[in-house]
């Protein structure tokens, strides 16, 4: 039997506010445990929570960004059950009227463009953190994150593999660390992944019974646990078995999932309007004014790279990965006018050199200027593509800016024809055999000769002036 | 000393005949004598009080007192209250001592006024007669086997008994108004938002309201004046300008309209407290006033309403007493689970436990549509009624409880019994609107009646007016129980 | 409508509380005499009838996002029956 794969993805984003969505904590990370928890944060008897607008605005920044609807009025539940990193013993949360709902996110997925919709993004306070280290039996809470504001964004079951679990989830990522709300970190939990998965036969219009996959906090184990999963589902239904509801976990030691809970043991919430918080009503102009303070989006910037700098849609996709890559690139085109050419550039040695030294855009030691310099050259003939490779060594090494490099180690192209003519002439002298071969229809050979005269003229030839005395020179 | 009025202290105050420390000494020896009898106060510690007493005599010396700076105060158990046992009536708070104050505890810090000590309630305010306290059960001043009414019956006992001046209270659904009724003294719930509920410990969110109870309205009129105000620190904190509640004590009542709900004189109501209620209605009417039959139709549904909302905010506000980071922990236990549910089972009195059942029942999944919302639907019936009937009359009056103090032990088993006790005082709270109690007479055993007036949002020197022109006219609000003078 | 000894015992384990066997009886009995109670409110039409959340109709007060709060954790951690090195101890949390 053939089987399709049904995803939908829920991740948990921790907005980038100073403080919680409910206290005037700080959120930083990595305070000494229970330093940044106060009396509301711990719910102290008699403490009550004040909305932060700061986090608001975030959920308001990401709905306009994906054209999603903005509930102008929106209201805060309280989602009851008892664990010991949630104070409360209940979790403030939006169910019934979320302040997000609807929208898509597009994205490509090898070259295939690709399209989900939302379901909905909802405010919510995160739980602290428990610690399993021994305490003589007894497990450590730290409630430094209890509170801090999570947007949780909820896809509809429209993802069909894992390869467009993963797409989906980074272009969600691109998109939130893009607009400002979240700092992508997904070692520190601030981008965390839970993913419902079901199977069911081809053509079946009924979804599966799906097992929910939790807190998958890097986009290689969202990719394994759902492989694994519906492995492990398929294999199952095939050996006759049957898929119970249940919440799974992902262990990366051993790449396989297994089970939290099953829905026997599912929590009962009893969710209902938190009587400390009021409706939150979101006014016009305070939309419209997050609306003009938006950057311009990643879509948005694929379709004008394309037109104005003339790259593809591949390649305006890789330079939109984040916002720093894109603002790099458009100051490195503008600065040259090659779009194309610095294109090639960033993602090729640019891209391959920040990988090698595992620095990320941000902390390039070549700037946009440098780079956009250095094509400059290229274009006007200066610097040979492989000169080129060495003028940006120098400006690695933080050698100085393009011109005086090229100066101070004499990677100037050779523009002076008749120098050239003189290689070329000893060149041919020398290659008689190549030339001969070359009169004989052997076109490789032309090859050769042209790497003959730049070898000679130690790479500062112009690979076309070459090419085209040496074709003059033959006929 | 004992039957001073606030006003009266703060002028001894003003004018050096007495210091805030030996007032508060004179209350102290007071409580000393006369609590044990009456067990109105859970916490005393007469070292704090007489420290705050001296720094309120500092700033009288210094000429920066306010208008009740050195008059000393109890406050409600309910209240967080910095380096005091805090406890709510229970054993899950009985070692629970509050590293913050709430805010009403700031404002009396900033008027100047010394703390008594904290008075005894019914656990989280879960009562009606003060017996579901931890610390034992509260004794109605004017008969010490009956009680005090609930849930602030330790504050109503202590003004009554006079060892103190004056207590803050808080109302869920009646816990001012109906113990300030059985201890013959005056107590004032607010309007829903004009006092912060920041360290209030929580019971009914959306219902609880603090305010004064003390001997007259006068007296409520210049607390209240201390205890509203805007705090940031609570989203249902409402930004209003600061009102004077004593501005129209003196105004005549001329001209003042009257409601009387035909509901709230129907069959269930006491005959003398009937009686009282009707007498006050025409010292009212001497004083000026007409009366006008209203209806409020759905309030006879405010019990049942009440006993889902309340219950239902409950069940949630009290998960956070766990036994993790502070309160009471279970000794014995086999795992975090067992922690739990035996902390909780341990912690909890039997009031306190019914009424969280009765929320997370109300809340569990199939059932929240049938109650919880039908429950908040019939709130808005409720609500809509009074707003209509404000259209015709100032002033909503009728009986704070349907009888007077019952004997101790009377209802304890018998829950339902215990919840009409508040039928009159509910509508007020589920509508958000202010209602104050006052004394208007005596049964036939001595016990105090208290009749209740309800006003419009925000009408709270109207009432206190009303309230303090009848107590004008008579000396109710100013006996004090044989023996304890 | 009427509460059996089993639903009491599950909205007992909802809300954490240990209850035995005869306890579970006895407040099925008290339980009932108050949902009696409550019942008298089905019978009223509420068809278009917004529910009431709130006393007042007003919207959330937003706080602007800085920083208030600074470290109290000795203070909070003194009244706590359980902590080390900073951290609240519970009975061993299985996952």
């Amino acid at each position: 039997m053939k089987w399709e794969t049904v995803i939908g993805l829920e991740v948990h984003t921790q907005l980038a506010t100073q403080s919680k969505i409910f206290s005037g904590s700080s959120t930083a990370f990595g305070a000494s445990p229970n330093t940044q928890a106060s009396a509301v944060d711990i719910a102290l008897p008699g403490v009550l929570p004040v909305l932060n607008k700061g986090a608001v605005e975030c959920a308001i920044k990401f709905a306009l960004a994906i054209g999603a609807t903005l509930n102008r009025i929106n209201v805060f539940d309280r989602k009851n059950y008892f664990y010991p990193d949630l104070p409360k013993g209940y979790q403030i949360s939006q169910l019934a009227k979320p302040i997000v709902e609807g929208g898509v996110l597009t994205f490509l997925v090898g070259d295939t463009e690709r399209t989900v919709n939302l379901t909905r993004a909802h405010l919510e306070e995160d739980a602290g953190k428990s610690l399993h280290e021994d305490f003589h039996g007894m497990t450590g809470i730290d409630l430094n994150r209890a509170g801090t504001p999570l947007l949780e964004i909820v896809s509809e079951p429209e993802i069909r593999s894992s390869a467009e679990a993963v797409a989906y989830a980074r272009a969600l990522h691109t998109l939130v660390t893009w607009i400002g709300i979240c700092d992508g970190n997904m070692q520190e939990g601030s981008f965390r992944v839970d993913a419902n998965v079901s199977v069911r036969p081809v053509g079946q219009a009924e979804f599966g019974t799906r097992r929910e996959i939790k807190n998958l906090n890097s986009f290689k184990f969202l990719q394994q646990a759902i492989d694994y999963e519906v492995r492990w589902q398929i294999e199952t239904l095939e050996d006759g078995g049957r898929i119970e509801q249940a919440t799974v976990l992902f262990d990366p030691d051993t790449g396989e999932t297994r089970m939290m809970r099953s829905k026997e043991d599912a929590h009962d919430y009893r969710y209902f309007p938190d009587p400390d918080l009021l409706p939150v009503k979101l006014d016009e102009d305070w939309i419209e004014s997050v609306r003009n303070a938006l950057p311009e989006l990643p879509a948005a910037m694929q379709l004008r790279f394309q037109s104005e700098y003339s790259v593809s849609a591949y390649d305006a996709g890789l330079l939109t990965g984040s916002r720093a890559l894109a603002e790099y690139f458009e100051a490195a085109a503008c600065a040259c006018g090659q779009g194309k050419l610095v294109a090639n550039w960033v993602m090729g040695e640019l891209s391959a050199t920040l990988n090698k030294a595992e620095l990320d855009i941000t902390q390039s030691p070549v700037s946009a200027r440098q780079l956009g310099a250095l094509v400059a050259r290229i274009q006007d003939g200066t610097l040979s593509g492989k000169l080129a490779k060495l003028v940006f060594e120098g400006l690695w090494e933080g050698a100085g800016e393009v011109d005086a490099i090229i100066e101070a180690r004499g990677l100037k192209q050779m523009s002076d024809s008749g120098e050239l003519e003189k290689i070329i002439d000893d060149v041919l002298a020398s290659n008689q055999k190549s030339v001969e071969e070359f009169h004989s229809g052997k076109e490789k050979a032309f090859n050769a000769l042209i790497g003959q005269v730049m070898k000679a003229s130690k790479g500062k030839a112009n690979p076309a002036q070459v090419n085209d005395l040496l074709k003059a020179k033959l006929q | 000393m004992s039957d001073a009025s606030l006003n009266a202290l703060a002028a001894q105050l003003a004018a050096k005949q007495v210091s805030s420390r030996e007032l508060a000494q004179q209350y102290l020896d007071r409580i000393t004598a006369l609590n044990p009898s009456l067990n109105a106060f859970i916490t005393v510690d007469a070292d704090k009080t007489l420290a705050e007493a001296a720094t309120a005599d500092a700033r009288i010396a210094a000429g920066r007192a306010g208008p009740l700076t050195g008059v000393p105060i109890a406050h409600k158990d309910i209240f967080c209250t910095d380096g005091w046992l805090t406890t709510c009536g229970s054993k899950m708070l009985h070692n629970f001592v509050a590293p913050y104050d709430a805010h009403v505890i700031q404002r009396f810090k900033a008027a100047g006024m010394p703390s008594l000590g904290k008075t005894n309630m019914d656990e989280f305010a879960m009562g009606s007669s003060n017996e579901t306290s931890y610390f034992g059960a509260v004794k109605n001043p004017w008969n010490t086997a009956y009680v005090p009414g609930g849930s602030s019956g330790g504050a109503a006992a202590c003004v009554a008994a006079r060892l103190a001046p004056a207590a803050t209270g808080t109302d869920t659904g009646g816990s001012i108004r109906q113990p300030a009724a059985l201890c013959g003294i005056t107590g004032l719930k607010p309007t829903y938002g004009l006092v912060s509920r920041f360290g209030m410990i929580a019971f009914a969110s959306s219902l609880d309201q603090a305010g004064p109870m003390a001997p007259s309205a006068e007296d409520c009129a210049l607390l209240l004046n201390v205890m509203t105000g805007f705090d940031p620190n609570d989203s249902t904190s409402l930004e209003r300008d600061k009102e004077d509640y004593t501005r129209d004590l003196e105004q005549p009542l001329t001209g003042l309209r009257i409601g009387l709900p035909r509901e709230f004189f129907a069959e269930g109501l006491n005959n003398e407290v009937a009686a009282s209620v009707e007498a006050a209605v025409t010292e009212l009417k001497k004083l000026g006033a007409t009366t006008i039959e209203i209806s409020l139709a759905n309030s006879q549904l405010a019990i049942p309403v009440y006993y889902v909302l309340a219950p239902a905010e409950a069940s949630s506000n009290l998960s956070r007493f766990d036994g993790v980071r502070y309160g009471y922990r279970a000794p014995e236990y086999t795992n975090l689970d067992d922690m739990y549910c035996k902390t909780r089972a341990q912690g909890f009195g039997a009031e306190v436990k019914r009424r969280i059942l009765i929320g997370a029942y109300v809340l569990s999944h199939g059932y929240y549509d049938a109650y919880y919302l039908q429950a908040q639907k019939i709130r808005r019936l409720i609500a809509n009624d009074f707003t209509e009937a404000f259209k015709s009359c100032d002033v909503i009056l009728g009986p704070t409880a349907p009888g007077t103090a019952f004997k101790l032990g009377e209802k304890s088993d018998n829950p339902v019994e215990m919840y009409l006790n508040d039928l009159y005082t509910i509508p007020a709270n589920l509508a958000g609107l202010p209602g104050m109690s006052l004394p208007c007479g005596f049964d036939s055993q001595g016990l105090p009646i208290g009749l209740q007036l309800v006003g419009n949002y925000f009408s709270e020197a109207k009432m206190l007016n009303v309230a303090h022109q009848y107590q004008r006219a008579t000396d109710w609000h100013a006996r004090v129980p044989e023996g304890l003078k | 409508m009427s509460l059996s000894p089993d639903d009491v015992k599950r909205i007992a384990r909802l809300a954490r509380i240990e209850i035995d066997d005869s306890q579970a009886l006895a407040s099925q009995s008290q339980l009932n005499t108050i949902f009696d109670l409550i019942a008298t409110m089905q019978a009223v039409d509420t068809q278009g009838i917004a529910p009431m959340a709130h006393a007042q109709e007003v919207t959330q007060r937003l706080r602007a996002d800085s920083v208030t709060e600074t470290d109290h954790h000795a203070a909070f951690q003194a009244i706590a029956p359980a902590v080390e090195n900073g951290l609240y101890l519970v009975p061993k949390v299985i996952e």
